[in-house]
């Protein structure tokens, strides 16, 4: 199999003006007639809608949350990048694609990341005309603040709760094309298939989560925004909903998925404190602009009360590795360093594995009023669930997931390699590389959403402007549609003793132990080995109540966790396959000599697209072609 | 620490529903209280009885899932705290807590403590927007707001849509819900052209839901876990006011005072 980034010829900063210039149109009149379906209403499902919606299309939006205002977007918190250039600082469409680059590690499409570095401007433009309420300078400017990885100030916040503010800003303008009715929104509904027709997309089977009727939705094109899989280790930073369903469906028939082991370990978040733990908080990267990470030099002083232990017995790890970046190192760099410190028995923890993020210099330099303006809530939050007060002691943290790199693989248009099946968001591979940057992922989700798609899918479109409306009495969504009804039957019935949570915990586990900030050849042979074990488990004894005609939460569970047991072990496949270290994958066998991640792009500097086949999936490799950026090793020192 | 539950059970929106009770022996204060549920419910599946359906999703407070009456509070005792947030060191060794769903004619029940608030959706289609088209924007920095302006439309959309104004009210209002929107746009420069239509609309959408009207008994801004104030009910009606003599809304709505 051949795959065709389709990317434009020309000079990078030219490609995506010449595309955008020369794509074929969609009439008006005809536009009227073309129906697309988009699953999910995050930052980019519902920006896309909503721009498909303002166009003419006719839309119909999913998403399993009572409102497409949930979406997961909604929590991120710290903010969104954009290359202004409003603080004067030397900042560039070119630098925020350069710092994008070399921050992915070299494993992201040049042209996909200038496009998005270009975009993002006029993200900032149509949010605060719609009138999201950024932070402001006393002058009435936007204000910004710095993230890791980067030596400028270019990122546009709402004080900690940028991706509520944005997505209620693209959740406006769909509710307003729902008015408009060139939407129509299906909230609880779950896409449990994609349905193909002569090998296009044609449509989906979604599941009504309240009354459970299986219904058949036909398009002439289908979107998946359906964000990451970051849930297939259990404990993450993403919501008890998030899943990897909808996209996995989607392999299941056909569709690569690409690089499914880089995975984002996000360095502070709030440590797991019980075995009861469900879901891991993150606190934002934000805080690392005025914290300052650090253990105590001597294992002795480990668990003794912070504010007693001297500044010269205090070890901040960070800026004495990294003095050029400081706090401010990306979030691969930060995560294993803190494994390193804990991992060496300098945890400040009792129970598990924590280091210190502390604000004290921070507030003597500003005052507790500046500082609790710019965090109040997530200090709050903290104490929340602490129970302690970060502006007298300072936070205990340590890595958490929190992102998924990897995703459908896309090409330039952000299609699947099935024809009429789109990605967009976290749901796809594109534009992070290996590691995302902070304050990258709701400029993506939007630049995909507001202004990449609806512009790339007329190139298919307007080749299907002589397809009538599908008919879903076709045979194909009648197959599809019975094999959702077994798989929905099959779960209810094996009516074993281990909840879907026990198997997820389980799975979660293998996961994080071996496929998590650290990985090697030996633990991950293993990991695949437990994985199928414990699916083939999963299958003769789970146990799954309540009917499937019913409002039916557990059999939502049983369905995701099914998937999950398969992605786990492609995620463990591919780490294996990558024998080197990069991003936020990081094999042990591949260090330099002072201990930092090694890659090897002689080998491997390609994109991994995997082909489904449950026992034997197979590679399909994209090369990646660096014509402008000169990959080099990715120092922070 | 023990816990006697007492939980809303109802099957469906057109079964009745009642309280049964519930023990729980394995309960630590560290426990968020949707972990205690989620504990609950795993002692449920495994006794083969049907779990409780509750909403979550985020459980950092932001997404405006969860929702629950916890001792007769939207989202439990604690001030400015959804439920999702709330942990079991608010409640003491052998207490007795009692659990219903947010309770509205506009809210039906789904499922036990499950209910449906599609009815906020449906007020923010009637104009809880700026009309902007996808890419007719200009600079940003072309539109200056001064501080103390963007500061109040941050205050009011921080809303999270959770509805437990409506549950905290005696009238089952949605003012603060509705309100808090309102003020935003209202606020802002950007939100001028529609001032006048979008609180009529966002208006008449609130009352054809069912919710009641306001009679000024805060206990609205007393529940909501985002502390969204009633000055922006006060801003409501005085918009409200103003809508009803603009030139505009005379015409389009055919309005005589």
């Amino acid at each position: 199999m051949q795959l065709d980034s389709k990317i434009p010829k020309g000079n990078l900063p030219d490609k995506w003006t010449s595309y955008s210039s020369s794509v074929p149109l969609v009439s008006p009149a005809n536009k009227r007639r073309i129906d697309v379906i988009v699953i999910g209403s995050g930052l980019a499902g519902a920006s896309a809608a909503a721009t498909l919606g303002e166009l003419g299309y006719n839309v119909k939006c999913f998403c399993f949350q009572d409102s497409p205002r949930r979406a997961h977007s909604i929590a991120a918190q710290g903010g969104i990048n954009a290359a202004k250039n409003y603080q004067n600082d030397g900042d560039s469409v070119w630098r925020l694609f350069y710092d994008t680059i070399k921050g992915g590690d070299y494993r992201a499409r040049e042209a996909n990341v200038h496009r998005l570095a270009e975009c993002s401007t006029h993200i900032i433009d149509q949010c605060v005309a719609q009138g999201v309420p950024f932070a402001r300078e006393y002058g009435g400017l936007l204000a910004n603040r710095s993230f890791g990885g980067v030596q400028v100030s270019r990122t546009f916040y709402a004080r900690g709760q940028t991706g509520q503010q944005l997505l209620l800003g693209a959740y406006s303008a769909l509710e307003r094309q729902i008015n408009a009715k060139t939407v129509e929104m299906f909230t609880r509904h779950e896409m449990l298939d994609v349905v193909l027709i002569d090998g296009k997309a044609r449509g989906i089977i979604a599941r009504d989560l309240v009354s459970g009727e299986i219904q058949r939705h036909g398009a002439h094109a289908v979107v998946l925004a359906t964000g990451g899989y970051g849930n297939v280790f259990f404990l993450s930073t993403n919501a008890m909903g998030s899943n990897v369903t909808a996209a996995w469906k989607a392999h299941r028939k056909g569709s690569l998925f690409a690089n499914p082991c880089f995975t984002q370990i996000h360095p502070t978040c709030i440590p797991v404190s019980g075995h009861f733990q469900s879901k891991l908080t993150l606190m934002s990267e934000s805080l690392r602009n005025d914290g300052r990470v650090w253990v105590p030099k001597r294992k002795e002083d480990r668990l003794k009360n912070p504010l007693e232990i001297k500044e010269e017995d205090r070890d901040y790890y960070l800026e004495r590795r990294y003095p050029a970046f400081g706090n401010l190192v990306p979030r691969d760099v930060a995560s294993r360093a803190a494994k390193i410190v804990c991992d060496a028995g300098n945890s400040v923890s009792e129970k598990g594995q924590a280091v210190y993020l502390d604000f004290s210099d921070a507030i003597k330099r500003l005052g507790k009023d500046k500082i609790a303006e710019r965090y109040g809530n997530l200090f709050d939050m903290y104490q929340r669930i602490t129970d302690e007060n970060p502006y007298e002691r300072p936070m205990k943290i340590f890595p958490a997931v929190h992102y998924t790199m990897g995703g459908l693989w896309v090409d330039y248009e952000l299609s699947t390699n099935i024809p009429g099946l789109y990605a967009l968001g976290e749901a796809n591979f594109s534009d992070h590389g290996a590691n995302r940057l902070g304050a990258s992922a709701l400029m993506q989700g939007l630049a995909d959403g507001y202004f990449i798609l609806p512009v790339t899918i007329g190139s298919y479109l307007s080749k299907e402007i002589r397809t009538p409306h599908i008919d879903t009495n076709h045979p194909a969504f009648a197959t599809a549609e019975k094999q959702v009804k077994d798989q929905i039957n099959q779960l209810l019935n094996i009516n074993g003793t281990k909840t879907v949570d026990e198997f997820h915990m389980e799975l979660g586990k293998i996961m994080w132990d071996k496929c998590g900030m650290e990985r090697t050849a030996q633990g991950l042979t293993q990991a695949r080995k437990e994985i199928r074990a414990l699916r083939d488990e999963f299958y003769k004894n789970v146990k799954v109540s309540g009917n499937a005609d019913e409002f039916n939460p557990e059999l939502e569970k049983a369905g995701r966790v099914a998937d999950f047991l398969e992605l786990g072990e492609l995620m463990v496949i591919d780490a294996l396959e990558r024998n080197e270290s990069c991003g936020g994958h990081f094999r042990a066998e591949s260090v330099t000599e002072d201990g930092e991640a090694k890659r090897n792009d002689s080998e491997y500097m390609y994109v991994a697209a995997w082909q489904y086949d449950i026992n034997n999936p197979t590679l399909v490799k994209e090369p990646l072609d660096y014509e402008v950026v000169h990959p080099s090793e990715r120092s922070y020192k | 620490m023990k816990i006697t539950l007492k939980i809303w059970r109802q099957r469906n929106a057109k079964e009745a529903g009642k309280l049964e009770t519930y023990q729980l022996n394995d309960v630590t204060t560290d426990m968020s209280f949707l972990e205690m549920m989620d504990i609950l419910n795993q002692h449920l599946i495994k006794e083969g009885k049907d779990p409780v359906a509750f909403d979550h999703d985020c459980r950092e407070g932001i997404c405006g899932m969860c929702s629950m009456v916890i001792n007769g509070k939207p989202h439990g005792p604690l001030k400015a705290t959804t439920t999702c947030q709330l942990h079991m060191r608010s409640f003491k060794d052998g207490e007795t807590i009692t659990i219903e769903p947010f309770r509205a004619g506009a809210f039906p029940v789904i499922k036990d403590l499950s209910v449906n608030r599609g009815a906020f959706d449906r007020i923010i289609q009637a104009g809880g927007y700026i009309s902007v088209n996808t890419g007719s924007a200009v600079d940003a920095n072309a539109i200056p707001i001064d501080k103390i302006t963007a500061d109040l439309a941050m205050d009011a959309a921080e809303c999270i849509g959770c509805g437990a104004c409506v549950a905290a009210c005696k009238n089952s209002s949605a003012m603060l819900f509705l309100s808090a929107k309102v003020s935003q746009f209202a606020l802002l420069p950007q939100g001028q052209a529609e001032r006048s239509l979008r609180v009529l609309n966002m208006v008449e959408q609130h009352d054809a839901e069912g919710f009641g009207s306001c009679t000024n008994t805060y206990a609205c801004e007393a529940e909501c876990p985002k502390q969204i104030s009633v000055t922006n009910i006060a801003r409501l009606n005085r918009e409200y006011l103003m809508a009803t003599s603009s030139a505009q809304v005379v015409k389009e709505k055919n309005f005589s005072m």
